[in-house]
């Protein structure tokens, strides 16, 4: 039996797929689900997260922060901003990457820049599909 | 001069002719931008569903109700009113509507001793409360034709950082909910403190005895901290597109009327044009009449 992922994001549905494995980030760490996990809440850190789809392939989303719920077989990923690949304008986001390296060479406790780093850094990862 | 009323009366037709091609154009935007509003409402169900569905599992899990959020305050001194009005106008009674019943609830409040604090967005309540001279803390602008979701959270930021400081003790919302295309209301909401996250969960009209024991990370508490502040924001954000959708749906009705008076008045003013032109016309005969009687009796 499949897990039914749904990618929220306040303003729509982004995503909506069946999958065999979804692997997340949460503030203790990576963690797998799979179906029949326990009923799980957890914070999501900025990361990428996969999944995987029946036949093998995967997919590479970029979430900034967030949380997941597991409950039975469905995993919802609510995020404020939740990327596809697909979405992800990589020119933009290098360029953000450099001005953020910018800022925090000029002042290393700018947390506003560090933030933005990481945040251009997880689009270009996706962008790439570079694993987690 | 015969055929003088007759011009002027023609340059009206047309003047207001014109007025009506406007507001049958502004009819016709607001019309799909109802649609659109809705749609996006309706897009922005799920994320708000989800977070209260998180909640409930809290809840379930008698997760610590300790929360900045959550705050009670046992005597209110200040009442923070956030008053979401439009950018622009023509849309009817929607403005005067909101300002009027958040200045009723300010009256009030201030009655009972309680200080004001104002957070308003659209230019309109902006404009309104600074004409008389209220103590304004905060204004938006910008976001309310078609909010976004990083709008909704610099307004949430604001209201959230004014109520945990403690410069207010509750906060009341005040904005058009919309009910449906026909018919949209006036909204006073309590919005902080949040009910407690049991309230909420009841709101939510899940059935916790169907919640089975969920596993949280970091913790309940953890969860609940980062949790809340979104679900404020996500609260925000609904009533910024409820907000917009009845702004469009009560300029949709009131350019309607603008537009049926427009062709009332034009049907009226083309009636009197022709008998002006009767008039004239009959003014002429009896004038040619009058002379060729004139002409012949002397000749």
């Amino acid at each position: 039996m499949a897990l039914q992922v749904e990618l929220v994001s306040p303003e729509e549905v982004v995503l909506r797929t069946s999958a065999s494995m979804v692997l997340v980030r949460t503030s203790d760490g990576d963690i797998a689900f799979q179906p029949g996990h326990v009923p799980f809440v957890g914070v999501l850190l900025p990361e990428r997260v996969r999944i995987y789809s029946d036949d093998g392939d995967s997919q590479l989303i970029a979430v900034h922060s967030g949380f997941v719920e597991v409950a039975g077989d469905k995993v919802a990923i609510l995020s404020d901003v939740a990327e596809l690949a697909g979405d992800i304008d990589a020119e933009r986001a290098a360029a953000a990457a450099e001005r953020a390296r910018a800022a925090l060479a000029a002042d290393p406790d700018d947390a506003e820049a560090a933030a933005a780093l990481k945040r251009a850094e997880i689009r270009l990862a996706v962008a790439a599909g570079t694993a987690i | 001069m015969p055929g003088g009323e007759e011009r002027i009366l023609r340059r009206r037709i047309s003047s207001v002719q014109s007025t009506k091609k406007i507001t049958r154009a502004m009819e016709l935007i607001a019309a799909t931008r109802v649609v659109k509003a809705q749609q996006r409402a309706h897009a922005a169900r799920p994320y708000a569903n989800r977070i209260t569905s998180v909640i409930e599992d809290l809840a379930a899990a008698g997760a610590a109700t300790e929360h900045a959020l959550l705050r009670q305050s046992e005597e209110i001194r200040r009442v923070g009113y956030v008053v979401i009005t439009s950018d622009r106008g023509l849309a009817g009674p929607y403005n005067s509507s909101v300002i009027r019943a958040a200045e009723r609830e300010i009256m009030a409040g201030t009655r009972d001793g309680r200080d004001y604090s104002l957070i308003l967005v659209g230019r309109k309540g902006r404009d309104y409360f600074r004409f008389r001279n209220y103590r304004i803390d905060a204004s938006f602008e910008g976001m309310s034709d078609t909010p976004r979701y990083a709008d909704a959270r610099r307004l949430s930021e604001e209201v959230s950082g004014r109520f945990i400081s403690g410069d207010v003790d509750q906060v009341i919302l005040v904005y058009m909910e919309f009910v449906s295309l026909g018919s949209q209301k006036v909204a006073v909401r309590r919005f902080l403190p949040l009910a407690t996250i049991a309230e909420i969960a009841e709101l939510g009209g899940g059935s916790a005895e169907a919640r089975a024991a969920f596993e949280f990370e970091p913790s309940p508490s953890g969860v609940l901290e980062v949790l809340l502040p979104r679900y404020v924001e996500s609260r925000l954000f609904s009533a910024l597109l409820d907000a917009a959708a009845s702004e469009h749906a009560n300029r949709q009705r009131a350019m309607k009327a603008a537009t049926d008076n427009a062709e009332e008045l034009i049907v009226k003013l083309t009636r009197m044009m022709n008998r002006a032109r009767q008039d004239a016309i009959t003014t002429e005969i009896m004038e040619i009449v009058g002379g060729a009687e004139a002409l012949r009796s002397a000749g």
